[in-house]
């Protein structure tokens, strides 16, 4: 492969690694929220969780550029205040890819929280144990696996993000062209093809090996929660 | 003691009780539905009542009045649920030292381990216990998070035969705490063995409380108990095991014979007698098989809507319950203060029916 494939490669795996944990203890609250919260707008924030899966990505990408672009609100006020400049740059690839894969990670942990049952952790608050030791003590061991195979499949989504992070960010070799971009960009060319499938391999295994360690995560949270001698 | 008053709506149902719980094990027996549940939550805290107050004499946990409602956390409630509700992430060890970990504290599980026999299940996993040995890490558990009271929820209900014979002697053995014990049942056998105070609810509401051997052995709350189980307990020394199988028992009213007691010679046990079990005679029968034949006085009846009859048979202090027909009373004329012989066949005792005194 060329270097410039293997550096789209890099990027990719850096922009899905960053993605994937800042956004985990953000993914962990809303899916609590979520799963276990009953307050108004409940409806209205896992619609808007869901939004980034059911829009168009390109839709999904200009908004962010809408808001987080350099002329945009939050986006001046960053630059403005932080010097911090997300468009066109890879830590605007880092927000875009955790937009996308946001919806996937917080269902993942979500249905982890809902397979615990809440007699437990009444049970660990007659115990002694306050609101924030429960959920550190009872429902994060319990639900770990379920996190894991969230982040899993989040960083998978976020290595494979092409819509939005283009809209957003462009295509900028050695910045902000990941490995879809890069894909996308040896297909533009003539005789590009080979450069193209070696990549589609890439993304191929890449996918396979997250959705294989995610399945089998997912089978432990089930044993964990069961209390087996084998989890 | 703890001191529970409660008034709370729910959807077509409503709950008003007031009762105190003085040390020893007060069973909240009644129906499903009655509500037992609902007060045992109340006062862990799990429900908050519309009004009313709990309290220990150790601080108020709960008075709609002067807007106190300590949370769950920090009530010192320890409650052992009907499904044990053990962490299947931990071991026992880690269920059994949960309490003092999320407090900070160091605790010893000897002790506890060694009441409950728990000791060779320290290090397994939750998941392969038994539905008895889950039980008996619940109590562990509750027992290690230093409780100011102990609710239970029908901790044997969901177990076989067997699994409780196995658990009720240790809960015996807890009756003697300091603590209180709040312990709901719908098994009128549990309650005659374990409980020292009786509160009977009935649709969300006390219809009789007392010390257990006044209850139990009250002809007018047989009725709310449950005929067929209905039955008074009396309190007895095992004096002597006998070479033909029987043991002796000494009683206010005189020896009782019983198949074989467990139990060492001098140990106090309680016996309950079923009322069904009993027979009345005026005068002192002779030439009969059975051998327990206690003398005593009636001290109350009640006439059945069908053709039955509660007598109440005073022995000494303690108290006998017999259940006969209504035509047998008439024609042996019982009636408060006449002398009567309570007859018991031996063989009639269960081995559950005699626990711990």
């Amino acid at each position: 492969m060329t270097p410039e494939a293997w550096q789209a490669v890099r990027l990719s795996l850096l922009v899905a690694f960053w993605a994937t944990v800042l956004s985990l203890p953000l993914g962990i609250w809303v899916a609590h929220l979520l799963a276990r919260g009953r307050f108004r707008g409940r409806g209205l924030l896992n619609g808007l969780v869901h939004l980034p899966l059911i829009l168009p990505p390109v839709v999904t990408g200009y908004l962010l550029l809408l808001v987080f672009g350099r002329k945009g609100p939050v986006g001046a006020w960053l630059e403005g205040w932080f010097g911090f400049v997300l468009a066109f740059r890879w830590t605007g690839a880092v927000l875009a890819a955790a937009v996308m894969a946001f919806p996937l990670m917080v269902r993942a942990i979500r249905l982890a929280i809902e397979a615990v049952d809440p007699k437990l952790e009444q049970a660990a608050a007659t115990l002694g144990a306050s609101k924030v030791q429960v959920f550190a003590t009872v429902t994060l061991p319990l639900i770990l696996p379920g996190v894991i195979a969230g982040a899993v499949l989040a960083f998978a989504k976020a290595m494979g993000e092409f819509g939005a992070t283009i809209t957003f960010v462009a295509n900028i070799p050695g910045e902000t062209q990941t490995l879809p971009s890069a894909i996308y960009a040896f297909l533009q060319v003539p005789g590009g093809d080979g450069a193209a499938l070696r990549l589609v391999a890439v993304s191929v295994a890449v996918a396979m090996g997250a959705l294989a360690v995610s399945e089998w995560l997912a089978r432990r949270v089930q044993a964990r929660v069961a209390g087996r001698e084998d989890a | 003691m703890l001191e529970v008053s409660l008034r709370h709506r729910f959807q077509g149902f409503a709950l008003d009780v007031d009762f105190i719980a003085p040390a020893g094990v007060t069973a909240l027996f009644g129906r499903s539905g009655s509500g037992k549940t609902s007060v045992v939550n109340a006062v862990a805290g799990l429900l908050r009542p519309d009004a009313g107050r709990v309290a220990l004499p150790s601080g108020v946990l709960f008075d709609s009045g002067s807007g106190v409602d300590v949370p769950v956390h920090r009530r010192q409630m320890g409650y052992v649920f009907q499904e044990a509700r053990l962490f299947p992430h931990l071991t026992v060890r880690g269920n059994l030292t949960y309490a003092a970990r999320v407090r900070g504290r160091r605790v010893d599980v000897a002790e506890v381990a060694a009441l409950l026999g728990l000791e060779g299940l320290l290090s397994r996993r939750t998941g392969g216990l038994s539905g008895g040995e889950r039980q008996r890490v619940a109590i562990g558990r509750a027992l290690l998070s230093e409780p100011r009271a102990l609710l239970m929820d029908e901790p044997l209900a969901a177990l076989d035969e067997a699994r409780k014979a196995e658990i009720l002697p240790y809960l015996e053995r807890l009756r003697d705490a300091a603590v209180p014990i709040l312990y709901v049942s719908h098994s009128l056998a549990e309650v005659a063995r374990l409980a020292t105070t009786v509160v009977v609810l009935e649709g969300g509401r006390v219809v009789r409380a007392g010390p257990a051997g006044a209850v139990l052995s009250d002809p007018a709350a047989a009725q709310m108990l449950g005929l067929r189980e209905a039955g008074a307990v009396i309190a007895a020394r095992i004096a002597a095991h006998e070479g033909d199988g029987l043991s002796r028992l000494d009683t206010v009213a005189g020896p009782l014979w019983l198949p074989r007691v467990a139990g060492a010679v001098g140990e106090a046990v309680r016996v309950r007698i079923a009322a069904q079990d009993v027979m009345l005679s005026r005068a002192r029968p002779e030439g009969l098989s059975a051998l327990n034949i206690l003398p005593g006085t009636v001290s109350a009846v009640r006439m059945g809507e069908g053709p039955g009859a509660l007598v109440q048979v005073a022995l000494g202090d303690t108290f006998l319950l017999a259940r006969i027909t209504r035509r047998s009373a008439e024609a042996l004329g019982i009636a408060p203060g006449v002398a009567v012989h309570a007859i018991v066949k031996s063989v009639a005792v269960a081995q559950g029916d005699i626990g711990a005194g």
